[in-house]
């Protein structure tokens, strides 16, 4: 792979004419596509509505300055993290510095080298590369809004504890339903159903991190801190047995099966971190809480109820949710009982 | 004494190649009076900001073919824009204006 001589898309800002002409020659001549803007204004347009990979920008200029411009992409979640280069005269290199401190990536000086545009250029191109990959990677097992917070402020899960809600869900006598229909049944069923509760688990800002068979895990307050990351849970939970009615009544009409659900959630520290490659990547989450949200779902299935949580989790509960005190129950292989509550769907 | 500095002169000959070359000095020649223009009127106006924007585009411009003279005198005018002094511009309007003139008359003799 040589990724430094990937042609990438430009764009050349810059109100003097010689000066667009110039880079747009020199930046050609590398294999790269070329859009130019007389003022920050028109980039701006431009760069709401057509990708590019690195902004050559000018710092004086009419309408919109370079400082403007840079302003403004700090704003954009799109936008951020495309890197720019400040052109400027060599005697306004104070002003550069303020431009480097604002978020631009790099700068040339006017009139232009040709070898350091080209070493410039490739270097942004490369860094553009890597956020990229990247901002895709984090999206893979994040909410777009958790993956640009992670963007923002980097990853610092480098393996910690951490103080959040671990949810487990799984459908009932999912083998027996499964057996009774065809296999593309069984696969659009879970599409649409996986669907469906993941549109409540990053609806309340929660992340799916595990998924197995017919069962999944969802954990809330992380990777990215929630205050209320136990009602969120809590509120997730009842928004997918709602969902689930909805997807019930559809398929009684299609003359298909019920399914039902078991959620179980457990809340308390846990040793969190980020854990992945390139291709695949995952937020591990180990520790007793999510043994005991494991469990507390399994136990759906004896109490009959779709909903139980654990009584941290409960502890967290503020507002018109009603539970109901279901008593202590003692888990298999565990010594001490723990309060278990069913959440009234 | 030569207006255009060849060393640099070359080197953007060599950057740019022999057709491009002539584009670039064409749109030098282009934008030289134009600039020449807003910095009279601007100045006729008491416009600071407009007068060191021009100034700033000449010096950058005179910058990129090597011709050093005319953009040392571009950047006296453009610190005047930026001091808000352009009452102490005098002559030198016109002596920028002088070194325009031969750096477009170099300028059209080096074209290929």
């Amino acid at each position: 792979m040589k990724p430094s001589h990937e042609p990438g898309n430009m764009l050349v800002v810059d109100d003097n004419r010689v000066n667009r002409l110039l880079l747009t020659h020199a930046l050609e001549q590398n294999g790269h596509i070329v859009s130019t803007a007389e003022h920050g204004k028109i980039a701006m347009e431009m760069l709401r509505s057509k990708t590019f990979d690195v902004i050559l920008l000018d710092i004086d200029m009419p309408e919109m300055n370079g400082f403007e411009v840079l302003e403004a992409l700090l704003m954009d979640d799109d936008l951020r993290n495309l890197p720019v280069i400040m052109t400027s005269a060599s005697d306004e290199l104070d002003r550069v510095v303020k431009c480097i401190e604002m978020g631009a990536e790099d700068y040339l000086v006017k009139p232009l080298n040709p070898v350091l545009l080209r070493a410039r250029v490739n270097a942004s191109l490369e860094k553009k590369r890597l956020r990229d990959q990247q901002r895709k990677l984090f999206r893979t097992f994040a909410t777009p809004a958790v993956a640009e917070q992670l963007m923002r402020e980097g990853f610092s899960l480098g393996g910690k504890y951490i103080t959040a809600s671990v949810m487990f869900a799984d459908i009932r006598a999912f083998t027996t339903l499964s057996e009774k229909q065809e296999p593309t049944d069984t696969i659009e069923l879970l599409n649409n159903y996986f669907a469906l509760m993941f549109d409540a688990i990053t609806g309340n800002n929660g992340t799916v991190n595990q998924m197995e068979g017919d069962g999944f895990m969802a954990i809330f307050g992380a990777p990215v801190f929630q205050e209320n990351h136990r009602e969120q849970a809590v509120r997730a939970a009842l928004e997918m047995i709602e969902l689930l009615q909805v997807f019930n009544e559809q398929r009684a009409i299609q003359r298909k099966g019920q399914i039902e659900v078991g959620i179980g959630i457990a809340t308390g520290r846990v040793i969190a971190g980020y854990t992945g490659t390139q291709h695949r990547a995952t937020y591990t989450c180990v520790g007793d809480t999510v043994n005991v949200a494991a469990r507390i779902e399994n136990h759906t299935k004896i109490a009959g109820r779709p909903i139980l949580i654990d009584q941290f989790t409960r502890e967290g509960l503020h507002g018109p949710i009603q539970v109901e005190d279901l008593g202590d129950v003692t888990f298999k292989g565990k010594e001490q009982a723990i309060k278990i509550f069913a959440v009234n769907a | 004494m030569p207006v255009i500095d060849k060393a640099t002169f070359d080197e953007l000959k060599q950057m740019s190649g022999a057709e491009f070359i002539n584009e670039l000095i064409d749109t030098f020649l282009d934008d030289a009076p134009k600039l020449i223009g807003e910095l009279k009127s601007a100045l006729a106006a008491n416009k600071a900001d407009s007068f060191r924007r021009a100034a700033h585009s000449m010096k950058s411009n005179a910058a990129t073919f090597g011709a050093s003279q005319l953009a040392e005198l571009a950047k006296g005018l453009e610190l005047l824009g930026k001091e808000n002094r352009l009452h102490e511009t005098g002559d030198r309007l016109k002596a920028l204006e002088e070194a325009v003139i031969s750096a477009c008359e170099d300028l059209k003799g080096l074209k290929s």
